[in-house]
């Protein structure tokens, strides 16, 4: 499997209208701060090293608080270089509703975990199914429909989506 | 006009009327989109995922009983349930129990065309449940009250207007919604709400997954996410024939069901679930404790697989290829007819469009289908459009033949030597016939020209043709030559001594008996190029009795024009067709109705006469021997049937190549499509598809040459724009300096 490149994913978000910031990861933390609008919910990230726990985000939120959440913060363990997608795990840790009841999406995502494009994610996604692991999203971009007339962004799902690419440090 | 003929035409031109617009506008811009998207992926790439999701198809519904155990199998190993449904009424009285289980006073439903089918929303109302579309398209339809225009935007007939006054008038809302953001915010408002108070969520699945018992759904608003992730009891539909292996198997389709069906390179969301999911259930009744409210309720998955006629469809060789549909829509965004009347004249008890036929003869009956099948009319675009090539209108074909026996049991489609209108039993079959026999008509009316042009055109006979024969008296009918091509080639010398290439020019019926010049002319720039040139004596390919669902007499046909030509073919001769539906049927429609090494043979040794006057330049002939374009400009309608089999590109590069600046129109077929523009019923429909194409043409053609490469196209330029479309041979033609 071959790592995608992070400039290529960048600007596959970018034709997709989601804006995305490369960090090292010292530099997570803050930039999560930056891109909040409160209030906001998280999923703990499935990722050895990183954690949400001291950002402005609830954990394991109530109910309540999903629903008036503006933002919503997740982890991906894949993205795909030529497309700017991400993948929203079926996890307790509740991704999935973390990444859809708020209006703002923010996903981390590690620059290592991308993959050059669709064939190659499928390689990751054969692997992860013989492990056992079997429910992703595969997210691209905000929800949108054209069933209202004109192309509209935000329906069931994310407005807005905004990706921070972490990479290793140097 | 028959009575039933006279209800098709008002029902078709109110529809142009009320739907047409909205219809066209995206269903061309659907269609646009996905060209776009191929080429930006590349043919190449896109060519292989269409072969390899074929073969997928083909194998998994060869299997098909036995992926069935298997998924069985994983579904129930992962804690959910299986239900294989015999039919519609069979998986809604299932459902209803599982919604009864969990005491559920209310259901929300994301986008699945199999519940329309089941009628699914009616059963669980008519249980006492409320029942909730989150799928806008949907949503607008279930208010309207409606059923959807196409398989994928099942509102797309419908303006923002529209939908404004729909929603004022239905929820009275205290802002006005007139625009699509805020008509969209007010859904999402108001659909979330019924999704987070709804105890069973009801999706379809584009895919089931047999070895990991998975399912896969691809939609753009996020939806389907809801529906399958906070109720706690999820329910997916799906056909037995969306099963396919494993994951890997996956790959081809993600790349093409988006890029088929919008010119997406891949959904908002591909969600691929393998339930019960990970994702904790939310406990709305513990609204402010953490962990999502602390429920303690357990998932609870059921996949119901609904058979409704399936089974029977995959033991039949000609519905089978049915089941590999992946109801992306492109049959529906490619077609002329559909672009201009939609799903709602084109389509049946649920599914629309091309492929429709299959489906509605398949689940429902053949009756169902004889109501739009006529629609199709086997132009052919949707066949490249489709990612799994369906041979879709051999679908159409097919089913169209089996209507016509239905319809009269005495129905012989062997061919009918007198063609005298049989008055006792006006109907159907006997304009089927008529059309389905042109040939006899042109044999008769070319042998008796002029009088036979001059009777067919007196008012009492157009009245007769339209009151026993449903023959619009609006439309031209064509003019018999007296002469046939064949005729006057038989009475010319060999002129080329010492030939390059031995042509045989196939006379098909138009070329031979209406269009003769186009034949005349192609006989002579054959002969500038320095070939040999023969016209055999050869009748129909059987493209006329085909489109009227005749297949035995087409295969008849096909028989003997095979053997004809194939003699020739022995002799070393290039088969050479004016005409692309001709063609077409040559390199295409054999296929099926020639034994295989005939239809190879023939297939590999026939061209289109630019393809073939292509073909020799480029290996050396001189084209100074042909008239020059000196940049004068020609307005280019490639024939629907010659562009399926890429043939249209190289009358292009023979016009620049002799100095023509070529405008090419972009619309997918003409509207006359053969017999279909001359037919009452669709006369308005067909001028409504013809107008795109004029359109286009409109401005040019006051500078420019309007030129055709088939029959169709040329009476219908004719008639919407000046009567002199020429074919682009004619161009060529040597007599012109
Ligand atoms: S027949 Fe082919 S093009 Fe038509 S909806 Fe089915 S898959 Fe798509």
């Amino acid at each position: 499997m071959s790592t995608g490149s992070v400039e290529q994913f960048q600007q596959s978000l970018s034709r997709l209208d989601t804006a995305s910031t490369a960090v090292v990861p010292d530099e997570l933390a803050s930039t999560v701060a930056d891109l909040i609008e409160p209030p906001a919910v998280g999923a703990e990230l499935p990722f050895d090293g990183l954690s949400l726990a001291d950002a402005p985000v609830t954990l394991d939120p109530s109910p309540s608080r999903l629903r008036e959440a503006v933002t919503g913060v997740s982890g991906s363990r894949m993205g795909i270089a030529s497309l700017g997608t991400v993948a929203v795990e079926s996890r307790a840790e509740g991704d999935e509703f973390v990444a859809l009841y708020p209006e703002r999406h923010v996903v981390v995502v590690r620059a290592s975990d991308l993959r050059t494009d669709l064939s190659d994610a499928f390689g990751w996604l054969r692997a992860e199914f013989e492990a056992d692991r079997q429910s992703f999203i595969l997210a691209t971009g905000p929800s949108s429909t054209g069933d209202m007339g004109a192309l509209v962004q935000g329906v069931h799902g994310p407005e807005e989506v905004h990706v921070i690419i972490v990479r290793d440090n140097e | 006009m028959s009575d039933s003929q006279q209800l098709d035409a008002d029902r078709i031109r109110t529809l142009l009327e009320s739907e047409g617009d909205e219809i066209k506008e995206n269903t061309r811009l659907f269609n646009t989109e996905r060209y776009d998207a191929v080429k930006a992926v590349g043919e190449g790439a896109h060519e292989d995922n269409r072969s390899q999701a074929r073969a997928i198809k083909e194998d998994a519904i060869e299997r098909l009983p036995e992926l069935i155990n298997r998924t069985r199998e994983a579904v129930e190993a992962n804690g959910g349930t299986v239900y294989v449904a015999d039919d519609a009424e069979d998986a809604n009285r299932y459902i209803a129990e599982v919604a009864d289980n969990v005491d559920a006073d209310s259901v929300v439903k994301s986008k699945s065309m199999t519940t329309e089918e089941m009628d699914l929303n009616e059963a669980l109302e008519a249980d006492g449940l409320d029942v909730w579309e989150t799928d806008l398209g949907e949503f607008v339809i279930q208010v309207a009250e409606e059923v959807p225009s196409h398989i994928v935007g099942p509102s797309l007939h419908k303006s923002r207007e529209e939908i404004t006054k729909l929603f004022e008038e239905e929820f009275d809302p205290d802002e006005p919604l007139d625009s699509a953001e805020k008509l969209t915010a007010f859904a999402r408002e108001y659909l979330g709400e019924c999704i987070d108070d709804a105890e069973v969520g009801v999706t379809g699945a584009n895919f089931v997954i047999a070895e990991s018992g998975s399912i896969a759904l691809v939609t753009n608003e996020g939806n389907a996410r809801k529906c399958a992730s906070i109720p706690d009891t999820h329910v997916a539909v799906a056909g037995i024939e969306k099963i396919i292996p494993s994951i890997a198997e996956l790959e081809p389709f993600a790349e093409l069901i988006s890029r088929s069906a919008t010119g997406q390179d891949i959904p908002q969301y591909l969600s691929l679930l393998t339930p019960p999911v990970d994702t904790p259930a939310i406990g709305f009744d513990g609204r402010d404790e953490p962990h999502f409210g602390n429920g303690d309720a357990d998932r609870d998955f059921h996949l119901v697989l609904l058979d409704n006629g399936r089974r029977e469809m995959r033991e039949d060789d000609d519905l089978r290829e049915t089941l590999y549909c992946i109801r992306c829509g492109a049959c529906a965004n490619s077609c002329s007819n559909f672009q201009s009347v939609g799903g709602h004249a084109f389509g049946g008890e649920t599914y629309t469009g091309g492929i429709a036929t299959g489906w509605e003869a398949g689940i429902e009956s053949n009756d169902v289908a004889a109501e739009f099948n006529d629609l199709c009319t086997g132009c052919s675009r949707c066949v490249n459009a489709c990612p799994v090539k369906i041979d879709i209108p051999g679908i159409n074909t097919v089913v169209r033949d089996r209507i016509n026996r239905g319809k009269d049991p005495g129905f012989d489609d062997v061919l009918v030597d007198g063609l005298v209108p049989d008055e006792e039993e006006p109907g159907t079959p006997l304009r089927k016939r008529f059309f389905g026999n042109f040939e006899t008509v042109a044999r008769i009316g070319s042998a008796t020209a002029p009088l036979s042009n001059a009777v067919a055109s007196t008012g009492l006979a157009r009245k007769a043709m339209e009151s026993v024969l449903g023959i619009d008296a609006r439309r031209d009918l064509p003019e018999f030559r007296r002469t046939t091509l064949r005729e006057w080639a038989a009475s010319r010398e060999p002129r080329v001594a010492d030939p390059e290439r031995r042509v045989a020019l196939y006379p098909d019926v138009y070329t031979n008996y209406v269009r003769a010049e186009r034949g005349k002319a192609a006989v002579r720039v054959l002969e500038a190029l320095d070939c040999e040139v023969v016209v055999p004596d050869v009748g129909g390919s059987g493209r006329a009795p085909l489109s009227q669902g005749m297949i035995a007499t087409a295969e008849k046909k096909a028989e003997t024009v095979a053997a004809s030509l194939l003699t020739y073919v022995e002799d070393g001769y290039d088969v050479v067709a004016v005409e692309p539906s001709d063609l077409a049927m040559f390199r295409r429609e054999y296929e099926k109705l020639l034994p295989e090494a005939a239809y190879e043979r023939l297939d590999g040794n026939s061209y289109e006469v630019l393809e073939y006057a292509y073909g020799l330049l480029e290996n050396g002939a001189d084209s100074d021997v042909l008239p020059a374009g000196d940049g004068d400009g020609v307005a280019y309608h490639s024939h629907c049937q010659q562009r399926t089999l890429g043939l249209e590109g190289y009358t292009e590069a023979v016009l620049e190549r002799l100095g023509y600046d070529v405008l090419t129109s972009d619309v997918e077929c003409c509207g006359m499509a053969g017999s279909f523009g001359y037919k009452s019923e669709y006369y308005d429909l067909s001028i409504d598809v013809g107008e795109t194409l004029a359109d286009q043409f409109e401005e040019a053609a006051a500078e420019r040459t309007v030129i055709a490469s088939g029959t169709s196209c040329m009476e219908q330029l004719d008639s919407l724009l000046s009567p002199g479309t020429r074919h682009p041979v004619e161009l060529l033609d040597p007599e012109r300096r």
